[in-house]
């Protein structure tokens, strides 16, 4: 696992001027998803909003580009991404702010019919 | 293979029969297994979010995902699979279904309910990469 050194990516820092792991957004990978992020279940990114944390992961982890993002970039429309209980499409997409202690989800549809 | 409880097994069944003549829709919670098969131990109903054609179609609300799997991560289980109901049609998986099914390595559990009462049930795993080479493989279920 690519340790994330705090000192590398500006964010808010705790008291003592170091970044808190424990306050960095978290985010939550679907099972699908885990085997293109090193079979983790959460990986925790230093970001602001949620575009960063979303293109921090998948500097982490490319793998998971082509799973989450079409060829010109853009999210696939099956891609769920919520901050906390909200979905980013009705927050501010990927412009939206994040808190400390924040958790990201991915979650994939889940829908059909015969 | 699916093993599944037979409290879960019995619980998605019954979901399709008071849901009918709509589609039911659900989770399933357990582990997965080091040999790529999947244990279910509980499942969770969800609601429908296809108000505007139930009797064909479903969609789970990704916020209620997202609080059966905080719960399920409390207890140590994922989501391993969904299911869902198909009234007076077959339990065999659609064009649609596999359309929109997104979650590889899970199993996909649909029961026939025929004039209200669930009849069979059968379990398919989602296999391949991407969008392009995915596909629904018949897996056998074992009730435990």
């Amino acid at each position: 696992m690519k340790k994330i050194d705090p000192l590398d990516h500006p964010c808010e820092s705790s008291r003592d001027g170091l970044a808190s792991v424990v306050d960095m957004p978290k985010i939550q990978i679907p099972s699908p998803l885990r085997q293109y992020a090193g079979k983790q279940a959460s990986v925790t990114v230093p970001a602001k909003t949620v575009g960063d944390a979303l293109a921090g992961l998948v500097a982490q982890h490319p793998d998971l580009r082509h799973h989450l993002y079409t060829d010109d970039g853009k999210l696939r429309a099956f891609v769920n991404v919520y901050v906390n209980d909200e979905d980013m499409r009705y927050l501010e997409k990927e412009a939206t702010a994040l808190n400390d202690g924040d958790t990201i989800s991915i979650v994939p549809s889940i829908a059909g019919g015969r | 293979m699916l093993k599944i409880s037979q409290a879960a097994y019995a619980s998605l069944r019954e979901h399709g029969e008071t849901t009918y003549p709509h589609e039911c829709c659900g989770a399933l919670l357990g582990r997965f297994e080091d040999d790529g098969s999947r244990t279910a131990t509980r499942s969770k109903p969800c609601g429908n979010t296809r108000d505007d054609s139930p009797h064909n179609r479903y969609n789970i609300d990704p916020k209620e995902l997202i609080r059966i799997q905080r719960e399920g991560r409390e207890r140590g289980e994922d989501i391993v699979g969904f299911y869902h109901s198909h009234p007076d049609h077959p339990a065999q998986w659609s064009p649609t279904d596999l359309a929109e099914a997104h979650w590889f390595g899970c199993s996909y559990v649909i029961t026939s309910v025929e004039k209200g009462k669930a009849s069979i049930t059968k379990a398919f795993e989602l296999t391949g990469t991407d969008e392009h080479d995915k596909k629904f493989v018949d897996e056998p279920i074992e009730v435990a």
